[in-house]
């Protein structure tokens, strides 16, 4: 299976951890209700790649993914995971091998980060050791320093880094498959870019297989390797690459629902690292202003970008501000315009018209500088991106038997069982 | 906390001054025979002791019926017998306690057993209801988190659900003990010891000293197992919750 994305970041390498998942017929109809929640869905999630459920509220995109798991138990169908048929073994022991994240994290209050992401590997009988060296590995993972974040409490924490524990502790014991159910729902539009930077840099890490709920579009299209819309009963509209989805909507309903701007969705398939970026001047705290100034006038800039010992950016100053200023300060601004390499354009211009600026820095893994990126920069790209689309690639098999009429006439292989 | 802390320094404060106070009036009033025998400070001693066994005993067997009950009406399988349970209970306290303790007394005989039977029926609705709210307003995406990483409906009820509902379960708690410390005070009408025969005593024989003197040492006893209550509901607080 070729990866639908030209993502430079995920090479398509040899160590997916991630299991295949395959929904065969699966329904769940809930007693004293005439129409099934999921009606005989078969759905492909191939190893190592993420795919997102999307659909209207109560289309039953939750109750699908929490059939993977049996959080909730299908009435009919088969759950195969690895080619291990999981209907009927024992759901606690399932569920510890399937990671599990909720909106905001679903962190326990009464514990401590690392008591938390301990969990799952305390229920599989780990030694203390490895469990502490587990712990601080994944808040490695996540971004957050062990010796600050490891014994707080949830509440001492912001709503992204419990949402980044909430992912660390369902990786905790490594297990194959991802579940996540609107993990993004709970925090403000910032910090949500950033989580999905995060976990597209993990993913890229550790390759697993990643089935995750939304009702954002355009988070399905900036995460997704595949994308299944569903309509109401879990009826499958579309299961396919976002590329494809956007450029051939398979039906009116699909067409609604991405929304009249698809054409400028194609900002969301593009991402920063994809693009030329800038370079600019560089300094460190300390430096003389008037030599940072003749630099910047030698090389045509409008202002340098002040960087810390690690090569995170904290600040930028324009000419005037060099000017006025005597010796480089190290102060962090926070309203400075930052975007993480694996960011869409659409968040890169999204940060740009939020700081008002023409230009926002970019930063690779663990925050270090890497160049800028422009206005200008986005609307080549969108141009050669709307030029070169067509690509062809092999969809997974999805589809739902005898219910309704969308009955894949090329699958058609299941058909005529009346519901 | 340190609001709450400082509340608790008061009352301990308050409780030692009023004892104090009940003391050097005792000490230095002048008492007759009948009322100094009465209040003879081993004989106040015993009948405390009675006072708090006949209560403790009723809470240890409150908690043993009364905590399980609630946890189990919040299960899903019988949460619809939960209104019905609390309407028993409910009727258990609303019932005057002085009548269904004397009730109770010509058929199952006077004594202690007979009060801490009557004590229970009074005293288990506060910690059932506590109970029930306070796992109640566990928040459920937790419980579904707990089970979605894998764990047991046993070990979500024992790690998650009970520890979170600690607050209000052990405010219920308090409440029940403060309830049974007032009315152990009745025991004394079916035999069943305690301070509350200061109290009788003084009301029959008219000793206005020995029916004060009664009167302040069970509401002290009741504040100071209100205290201890209060005290223990700080430090079995989970930590991580506000």
């Amino acid at each position: 299976m070729s990866d639908p994305k030209i993502s430079s970041t995920s090479e398509p390498s040899g160590n997916v951890t991630g299991a295949s998942i395959m929904l065969e017929e699966v329904t769940k109809t809930y007693p004293g209700q005439k129409k099934s929640a999921v009606g005989g869905l078969t759905l492909e999630i191939p190893a190592g790649s993420i795919v997102m459920f999307v659909g209207p509220s109560g289309c039953g995109k939750t109750t699908t993914l929490k059939m993977i798991n049996r959080l909730i138990e299908p009435t009919s169908g088969q759950i195969v995971i690895n080619g291990e048929d999981v209907t009927g073994m024992n759901g606690d022991e399932l569920r510890r091998r399937i990671g599990y994240v909720i909106q905001a994290g679903g962190l326990f209050p009464h514990m401590t980060v690392a008591t938390n992401i301990a969990m799952v590997p305390k229920m599989l009988g780990w030694s203390k050791e490895k469990i502490a060296a587990r712990v601080d590995e994944l808040l490695e993972l996540v971004s957050l320093d062990p010796e600050l974040y490891r014994d707080r409490f949830p509440k001492e924490l912001s709503g992204g880094q419990q949402q980044r524990v909430g992912v660390a502790r369902a990786l905790a014991a490594d297990p194959p498959v991802l579940l996540m159910d609107e993990p993004f729902g709970a925090v403000d539009p910032i910090t949500r870019q950033r989580l999905q930077d995060e976990l597209l840099n993990i993913q890229s890490e550790v390759q697993k297989t990643i089935v995750c709920v939304t009702h954002d579009f355009d988070e399905a299209v900036k995460l997704g390797d595949w994308i299944a819309i569903f309509n109401e009963g879990a009826q499958l509209e579309q299961y396919d690459s976002p590329e494809r989805i956007l450029a051939n909507p398979a039906s009116e309903f699909v067409e609604n629902f991405i929304g009249s701007g698809a054409g400028l969705k194609q900002l969301t398939l593009t991402r920063v690292n994809e693009v030329e970026l800038l370079g600019t001047v560089t300094t460190t705290p300390g430096k003389r202003a008037s030599d940072v100034l003749s630099q910047i006038q030698g090389a045509g800039r409008k202002f340098a970008v002040v960087l810390d010992s690690r090569g995170r950016p904290l600040r930028r100053l324009d000419r005037r501000q060099l000017s006025r200023a005597e010796i480089i300060e190290g102060t962090y601004d926070p309203d400075l315009p930052v975007v993480g390499e694996q960011a869409t354009l659409n968040d890169a211009l999204d940060t740009m018209l939020v700081a008002s600026a023409e230009s926002a820095i970019v930063t690779g893994p663990r925050d270090v500088f890497k160049g800028l990126i422009t206005v200008q920069t986005v609307m080549e790209a969108i141009a050669a991106a709307n030029a070169s689309m067509d690509q062809d690639h092999e969809a997974p098999v999805g589809l739902n038997s005898g219910a309704i009429n969308v009955v894949d006439i090329e699958q058609g292989s299941s058909s005529g069982e009346s519901a | 906390m340190s609001a709450e802390r400082r509340g608790l320094i008061f009352q301990l404060l308050g409780i030692a001054a009023a004892f104090a106070i009940l003391v050097i009036w005792l000490v230095t009033a002048d008492l007759t025979e009948t009322e100094r025998q009465t209040l003879d400070p081993a004989t106040i001693l015993k009948y405390t002791q009675q006072h708090l066994e006949i209560t403790l005993i009723s809470a240890v067997i409150v908690l043993l019926i009364a905590i399980p009950l609630g946890i189990l009406l919040t299960r899903p399988s019988v949460r619809k017998a939960a209104p019905a349970v609390r309407a028993v209970a409910n009727f258990g306290q609303a019932a005057p306690a002085i009548g269904v303790i004397v009730l109770l007394a010509f058929w199952l005989g006077f004594g202690a057993r007979t009060a801490i039977v009557s004590l229970v029926i009074y005293a288990i609705l506060p910690v059932l209801s506590n109970t029930i709210v306070g796992l109640q307003q566990v928040d459920q995406r937790l419980v579904e988190a707990g089970r979605g990483i894998g764990m047991s409906q046993l070990a979500v009820l024992f790690k998650i659900e009970l520890p979170l509902a600690v607050p209000v379960m052990l405010a219920g708690i308090r409440t029940a003990l403060v309830l049974l410390v007032g009315t152990a005070t009745l025991a004394t009408f079916i035999n069943g010891g305690g301070l509350g025969i200061l109290i009788t005593t003084g009301v029959n024989l008219n000793l206005n000293v020995v029916l004060i003197a009664g009167s302040l040492l069970v509401a002290l006893l009741a504040l100071t197992i209100d205290w201890v209550g209060r005290l223990v509901e700080q430090l079995a607080r989970p930590k991580g919750l506000s």
